[in-house]
């Protein structure tokens, strides 16, 4: 693949976008945003790409806007979170498959907004969140308000956004803000193994299960109901599904395909 | 019947026509309205077919009208061609049409969408009348069932600005009945389908041909013609049939009669 600031490594049906710009702790600008969302895209429609890792390249997993970039003759801040970050947001949490954020170092702003958008998080010991937007008399943009009290609750998300204050990885942890914490070292070995076994996984209903919780999230009960009943009908219907019930009842380990 | 543009599907009392030109979103040219008017012609008097299901696929219900068949074409080209009968033909089809809407949905496809009785959207469906970006206007009923749909203001947004909404949007603001999930599309628009078709058809009918009267006539005028729709099907068999089902606390077995 033809990027300049990812790295696109497919194997075993786990897809690495490394955001490749260590010069500037990955700082997003258009054109990373633009390659990022092409990959999620590409992402989504190739077959062979079954779970997804994003991770940063060097010591920070993603240190935000590049305010350098966004410094020189700028349109509005809305048009620019609108056409540049919402639709990569979106897109990470509309892809059907899962996405494991592998935060290698200081996840900042909207690069953090990145981390919380992916299914999943192991972070490293090195790891921190930071929520920098008021520290330059900014709101938190990209999806911050949105997804920090639902996973940390409201209380925390106002003290994250007010005081701007890096969270180190052990305290991610005990915040629910990440799933799991390992040594540097081993961050990518940890991401690997999560993201290996989703990939042997029933990967649609893996993508039926995202976006019922996602949906979910903003339901009441009987729609929610409603909602995941309607979906086992589309799980019902995927070789997977037959081969798991094939499998139970075989006493044996299913094989599945993702289809 | 041979179509080119369109599929056929019969299963019991449902019929579906799918909008068949993936290639280019299901433009609805010429050739696809004859063939779905066609289409309708048939299942019309066919008594065994009781409701229609109208879609497209996953990409698109229609994207619009073929505009390449605009180029050119004058005022009178225009007035005097088929399109007008076309759309009657569609709009004064007697039978339930229930519109199963994926993808884009925009231009003359959220107006064949919208001559629909029921509009089931899948999540992925976009609406919008884009034509103000050609320099022309809806034309095949957008400016007159829109706004009837979604009311004046929010149908004036569309039209003129030519922005299409999501099918949450579109849902919120009544102008379709239900978003569901992909790939329930279909499940959801056949199991209404078959509830609607097993009911008495005359009534149904009836109730349709009421419904539509609402929205173009005063209410005292409405109210008259209802009640004698009401009195008309007094003269069903599936009325008795009907009413002593309901006395004898069994299902009613309707016979179309």
């Amino acid at each position: 693949m033809e990027f300049q600031t990812l790295r696109w490594e497919l194997a075993d049906g786990v897809l690495t976008l490394t955001l490749n710009r260590p010069e500037v702790l990955n700082a997003v600008n258009d054109r990373m945003a633009e390659e990022l969302l092409d990959a999620l895209r590409r992402a989504a429609r190739d077959p062979e790409v079954r779970s997804v890792i994003l991770t940063g390249a060097g010591r920070a997993f993603c240190s935000g806007q590049d305010l350098r970039e966004r410094a020189a003759g700028e349109v509005s801040y809305a048009q620019h979170i609108r056409t540049r970050y919402a639709p990569v947001i979106l897109q990470l949490q509309g892809l059907e498959k899962p996405v494991v954020a592998a935060v290698n170092g200081v996840a900042a702003g909207a690069g953090a907004s990145l981390a919380l958008a992916c299914d999943l998080r192991v972070a490293s010991e090195e790891a921190s969140f930071l929520q920098a937007f008021t520290r330059i008399g900014l709101v938190p943009d990209s999806g911050a308000t949105f997804f920090l009290p639902r996973l940390v609750g409201l209380g925390k998300a106002f003290e994250m956004c007010y005081l701007a204050e890096a969270v180190p990885a052990e305290e991610a942890l005990r915040l629910g803000l990440v799933n799991w914490v390992v040594p540097g070292p081993e961050l990518m070995a940890k991401a690997r193994e999560v993201a290996g076994r989703l990939a042997t996984g029933p990967t649609r209903a893996y993508g039926l299960t995202k976006r019922a919780l996602l949906r979910n999230l903003r339901a009441d009960l009987a729609t929610a109901l409603d909602y995941e009943a309607m979906l086992q009908d589309a799980a019902g219907r995927t070789e997977d599904h037959r081969e798991g019930v094939q499998a139970f009842l075989e006493k044996r380990p299913p094989r599945y395909t993702g289809r | 019947m041979e179509f080119q543009n369109i599929l056929i599907q019969v299963d019991g009392q449902v019929a579906t026509i799918r909008l068949n030109r993936p290639k280019v979103l299901n433009a609805l040219n010429g050739q696809t309205m004859d063939e779905l008017c066609q289409a309708l012609d048939g299942f019309e008097v066919d008594p065994e077919v009781r409701v229609v299901v109208l879609t497209g696929d996953e990409r698109a219900f229609a994207a619009g009208a073929d505009i390449g068949e605009f180029a050119g074409v004058t005022p009178v080209g225009m007035l005097e061609g088929p399109r007008g009968k076309r759309w009657e033909r569609i709009r004064a089809f007697p039978k339930p049409l229930i519109a199963a809407v994926s993808g884009y949905c925009l231009g003359g496809g959220c107006e064949l969408a919208m001559a629909c009785d029921i509009i089931v959207a899948s999540e992925t469906a976009r609406f919008g009348q884009p034509e103000i970006n050609l320099g022309i206007l809806p034309g095949a009923g957008g400016t007159q069932r829109l706004p009837r749909a979604v009311g004046k203001h929010r149908a004036m947004e569309m039209i003129l600005t030519g922005r299409h909404i999501s099918a949450q949007q579109a849902y919120e603001w009544g102008l379709v009945n239900r978003v569901v999930p992909p790939e329930a599309l279909l499940d959801e628009a056949y199991a209404l389908a078959r509830e609607i078709a097993s009911k008495a058809p005359v009534a149904v009918r009836l109730a349709k041909a009421a419904v539509l009267k609402s929205l173009d006539t005063p209410l005292e005028v409405g109210l008259d013609y209802e009640r004698r729709l009401f009195a008309l099907a007094f003269g069903t068999e599936d009325k008795e049939e009907g009413v002593r089902a309901f006395l004898e606390k069994r299902k009613p077995v309707f016979q179309g009669r």
